[in-house]
């Protein structure tokens, strides 16, 4: 299974009545278990792209497809948003069981998945809290638990740490990575931090902004889990200054912005 | 050289005093009419002491007036509300999610809203009869106009973020509105609940006062008539109390009904 971003072009009206190109050309391959990080400044429409891919938003022109799918079954999309989206109604648990009530796991099913994926975010002992009263950190394991339980096709994640402190996301960053490496499913990571690319993905993708366009991708060779060993801080380095060099003129441009 | 100790400057904002003052407060207001109408300064058919209206209630309860009166109320007040939130929240649900209902029924509601429900009461008198029908009708109603339209600003308030979580999940239009719709509209529907409260108090009253032979608003109307002050005012004391009540119990259904807000 891959994932194919043709060709898409995404355009959006003005409240003043001129159109806004966000994104222009984009196209792009995931492979199956490939890792691919979405990096670029502010309102470079990476989320855009995100919100494409997952389905709620139109694009202006193009297709986003998958291909090789086994049986013509419609691939499954998990998605860990930014603000965590959690339903502050509902339960650690019944979050979680959210995407397995909506494609019709029955009760015991669902109870056995969602047992396993409390445990494996670390969240046992908070089935019964409510969002509201867990730390930012503890909110976005939810997030993660309730995208992986469907056991997605595709795993979309739209900076999910950046709400969370300098400390808490390293862990946050850490304890993925092991996540990963034990499910190893096809991510689209969308991030403007430029470390946290550089230690989770296989391939980094640069957009530039206003239109957003692909301007460089670049393939991540340290070996991975482990990255963050200070073996590799050099190559890690080395990467964040390349990327760095690349995007901060667009950084600089989008911080002048009025109306970002 | 003197030390210099650092003050809180906020005390006079932070500064809180224990219950038993509100009670306190409360006794000295009443000990001060009871000796304002021991005096003799103003005459008691005006202004009854609170001892002698109290003990009006006592004989009232004991007789059975005010149990009879209190439960045509209620009856009229419980059926009248639970049809008004019913039809109401069902109503502002439609209109919220369906662009179609809303386009008919919004202007609608918003034209009907603004015209005071007691004006209706001969109408539905005249369509319903003077019997129970057409009060439960002028109470629901009343009760309809808030609910209707605090639902459906709830509705069209839901974070859209909330929404694109449920159909990133593929959830159908049914979940979508049961599990996020629904709940995240709850906390301004429920303060709908709370105005439909007093309005459905208000026409209780003035419909029992217009046209009914038992009721609160009855009772209250006929001790006018016959200048007893004491019973008058017994009777505005239990619609006082009943007031308080209904608001305890939105109180408590909220808390059961929203665990999640704190």
């Amino acid at each position: 299974m891959k994932l194919v971003i043709d060709d898409i072009t995404k355009e959006f009206a003005t409240p003043k009545g001129s159109t806004l190109t966000v994104l222009k050309n984009i196209s792009l391959t995931i492979a199956e278990e490939e890792f691919v990080a979405l990096v670029g400044p502010s309102g470079c429409g990476k989320s855009t792209l995100l919100n494409l891919t997952a389905g709620l938003l139109e694009p202006t022109q193009g297709n986003i497809y998958f291909t090789d799918i086994e049986n013509n079954i419609e691939p499954k999309i998990g998605i860990v948003f930014q603000e965590t989206g959690l339903f502050p109604w509902r339960s650690v648990y019944e979050n979680i069981a959210f995407g397995l009530e909506a494609n019709g796991t029955s009760k015991m099913k669902q109870r056995e998945q969602i047992e396993h994926y409390i445990e494996m975010v670390g969240l046992k002992g908070f089935e019964n809290s409510y969002p509201h009263h867990l730390s930012g950190g503890m909110r976005q394991r939810v997030g993660i638990a309730r995208a992986l339980v469907i056991k997605p096709d595709l795993l979309l994640m739209d900076e999910p740490f950046s709400a969370l402190d300098a400390q808490t996301r390293t862990i946050m960053q850490e304890e993925l990575v092991a996540l990963w490496e034990k499910t190893r499913l096809s991510t689209l990571y969308v991030t403007h931090n430029i470390q946290e690319a550089v230690l989770l993905a296989d391939r980094i993708v640069l957009l530039s902004r206003r239109p957003g366009k692909i301007s460089k991708v670049l393939s991540i060779t340290i070996p991975r889990p482990q990255r963050e060993l200070a073996s590799n801080a050099q190559t890690i380095d080395e990467y964040v200054r390349i990327i760095w060099e690349h995007i901060s003129k667009d950084a600089r441009a989008a911080l002048l912005e009025v109306d970002a | 050289m003197a030390d210099y100790q650092v003050k809180n400057k906020m005390t006079a904002w932070q500064k809180k005093y224990p219950v038993w003052v509100s009670t306190a407060a409360l006794v000295l207001f009443l000990l001060i009419w009871e000796g304002i109408c021991n005096s003799g300064v103003i005459s008691t058919l005006f202004l009854p002491a609170p001892s002698r209206i109290l003990l009006s209630l006592i004989n009232m309860i004991e007789s059975g007036e005010i149990a009879r009166s209190l439960l045509a109320s209620l009856y009229r007040i419980a059926l009248g509300f639970v049809l008004g939130a019913s039809i109401g929240l069902a109503a502002g649900l439609l209109t919220g999610t369906s662009a179609l209902a809303d386009r008919i029924g919004t202007p609608l509601i918003q034209a009907l809203y603004p015209v005071p429900k007691i004006a209706l009461l001969p109408l539905f008198i005249l369509w319903l009869g003077i019997g129970e029908l057409s009060k439960i009708t002028i109470i629901a109603l009343g009760v309809f106009f808030p609910v209707a339209m605090n639902t459906y600003s709830g509705v069209k308030n839901v974070d859209p973020l909330l929404i694109k979580v449920a159909v990133s999940f593929n959830a159908s239009w049914w979940l979508t509105l049961k599990s996020v719709v629904l709940p995240s509209a709850l906390p301004v529907i429920f303060a709908g609940f709370r105005l439909a409260a007093g309005t459905s108090l208000l026409l209780l009253v003035a419909a029992e006062m217009i046209a009914a032979q038992e009721g609160i608003g009855a009772l209250i109307l006929h001790y006018g008539d016959l200048m007893i002050t004491e019973k008058l005012m017994a009777g505005v004391i239990v619609l006082s109390l009943l007031g308080l009540c209904f608001h305890l119990l939105l109180q408590w259904l909220e808390k059961y009904i929203i665990p999640w807000k704190n």
